[in-house]
């Protein structure tokens, strides 16, 4: 699957997006990281390494499902919260 | 201290944390009892954070909800079970179909979480819960002696009191975390689901799966997960097809296929592809799935407090058997239970809640998990994902094939060229046979 069908793919998902990111990424710790682990296994693709050898977490299309955090093997490095009530993914009813 | 708040005052009796399968089922229980009940769910609805495979097996239901299956949203009734092992080119299939299921009492159904889980919990509400949506729980409030009084929200003046607290705050429980009822969260009992819901016309689905009506079909698939350690599966919907996989998570993060990659492959397989073609994209999702049975569970009660599904880990996959919404609603059902009987009787200590312990031994919730407590590791284990795949399809594929002027070679030589093959020593398929033997038989 080519990156441009997965992100049409992940625009079938609704997520009422809030203000404030409710998974917060250190870069800083992400930094020192050689496995990022992250990176493969986070369902929507939202951690994306950076040139400047960071790693960035775009959290509006997260589905909230904790994948991040359980690899995770840096101390730190990912701050994880529910978004605030009524907002984040929300799968469709028929 | 403001003197006008007392302390010993609760908004509630009961708060359920989660509006899914267990909190729905926890709150219809207490409510029917004449407790007052709070449903918090941080969702807009019930049952819009939840995803799952697609097969629900209700029958836990007959006693709360007689004749569930005449209101249920449920969209096709599994009338065929697959069980279908690939490699790369090869496929086995194990095909079971029954009329039974098609008709009451029926068994399993294929159904969308936000219906089922929105339905499920319109009944708390009938029952006189009340269902607070767009509401996240942010922790617990405890007393100077630790015993849980309450949950804290992120609603202005968001904290809410209550005798007994019912966390079915979903996988990641941090509830549970937070009253330490888990002593640890190891990644290695966990696996992640992602699924694609594939649109298609019914005429489509109903010719290429060969049912017809409300009968649908389950495949369950194993081998098709490429390096990383899982399984697959396809569910026909009404007018859909669910196709995905279910990945162990420290396997996935060690390797190259990202989640969708290796859905793709499995669509690609010549045994799936043409079931699929032409159905566009619905919805993607995913959602993180407790697969280590025993092995994971937390302790469930401490003071003011209950944990019920997958909050407690509590999700069957022993490979031939996959279910969670069944033991959900049951853990629900039985925490509701054990909070009326504390309630009544003055006592919500953890000794008071004991009851919730009793009711999940005495029934399928954890004789279940006890009987097939080998079985997720067996099924996850390299050997039955990367090696007995291919030599069970090698197998097969000699036996049947014609090789004249040959004559047919023995099964049991065949077995023994292929084990070797495949670099299986004999003990440890003996070993595992075994431990497959005891959990299953």
């Amino acid at each position: 699957m080519t990156l441009g069908n997965f992100l049409e793919t992940m625009e079938t998902a609704e997520f009422r997006v809030h203000p404030e990111a409710h998974i917060v990424v250190d870069g800083a710790i992400c930094a020192d990281c050689t496995t990022r682990e992250c990176v493969v296994a986070c369902p929507a693709n939202l951690f994306v390494p950076t040139s400047a050898g960071g790693i960035v977490f775009n959290y509006e299309q997260c589905f909230e499902c904790g994948t991040c955090y359980l690899v995770c093997t840096q101390a730190g490095a990912i701050t994880w919260n529910y978004p605030a009530g009524g907002h984040g993914v929300v799968f469709h009813r028929t | 201290m403001n003197e006008n708040v007392n302390e010993n005052v609760n908004d509630c009796d009961v708060i359920v944390v989660g509006g899914g399968p267990a909190g729905s089922c926890a709150a219809i229980v207490a409510a029917r009892a004449g407790l007052s009940v709070v449903l918090l769910e941080r969702g807009p609805f019930p049952g819009s954070k939840n995803m799952y495979g697609g097969v629900v097996y209700p029958r836990i239901l007959d006693e709360l909800i007689p004749n569930w299956w005449e209101e249920a949203p449920i969209q096709r009734w599994v009338t065929r079970r697959s069980t279908m092992l690939l490699t790369d080119t090869q496929a086995l299939t194990v095909d079971f179909r029954t009329e039974a299921w098609g008709k009451a009492p029926y068994n399993g159904a294929t159904a969308y979480r936000p219906d089922f889980d929105h339905w499920l919990a319109s009944h708390a509400e009938a029952a006189g819960a009340q269902l607070l949506t767009s509401t996240t729980v942010t922790g617990l409030l405890r007393d100077d002696k630790g015993v849980v009084v309450g949950v804290t929200t992120d609603r202005p003046d968001g904290d809410l009191r209550a005798r007994v607290v019912i966390a079915c705050d979903g996988v990641n429980s941090f509830l549970a975390k937070q009253a330490g009822l888990y002593t640890h969260t190891d990644v290695k009992h966990f696996t992640l689901g992602v699924k694609e819901t594939l649109a298609l016309p019914k005429e489509v689905i109903d010719e290429r799966f060969g049912v017809r009506g409300r009968e649908g079909v389950d495949i369950e698939i194993i081998g098709c997960t490429g390096g990383v350690n899982g399984g697959g599966f396809v569910y026909t919907n009404l007018d859909t097809v669910a196709v995905g996989v279910v990945l162990k998570i420290a396997k996935l993060a060690g390797q190259a296929l990202r989640p969708e990659q290796i859905i793709a492959t499995l669509k690609a397989h010549p045994a799936i592809a043409p079931l699929i073609e032409g159905g566009e994209v619905k919805e993607y999702s995913a959602h993180v799935i407790p697969e280590a049975g025993l092995a994971m569970m937390p302790k469930m009660i401490s003071d003011g407090m209950l944990v019920a599904g997958d909050a407690a880990a509590l999700c069957l996959a022993a490979g031939i058997w996959l279910e969670g919404v069944n033991f959900a609603m049951a853990s629900g059902m039985y925490a509701g239970e054990a909070a009326v009987e504390a309630v009544r009787a003055g006592d919500v200590s953890a000794q008071g809640l004991r009851g919730y312990q009793r009711r999940l031994s005495d029934t399928f919730v954890l004789q279940d998990h006890r009987k097939l407590r080998r079985a997720p590791e067996l099924v996850l284990s390299d050997r039955v994902q990367h090696l007995y795949p291919q030599m069970v399809a090698n197998v097969v594929e000699r036996m049947f094939r014609i090789d004249n002027p040959q004559p047919k070679p023995g099964l049991r030589r065949i077995l023994k060229q292929e084990r070797k093959r495949a670099g299986i020593r004999r003990r440890d398929l003996i070993r595992d046979g075994l431990t497959g033997f005891r959990s299953y038989g």
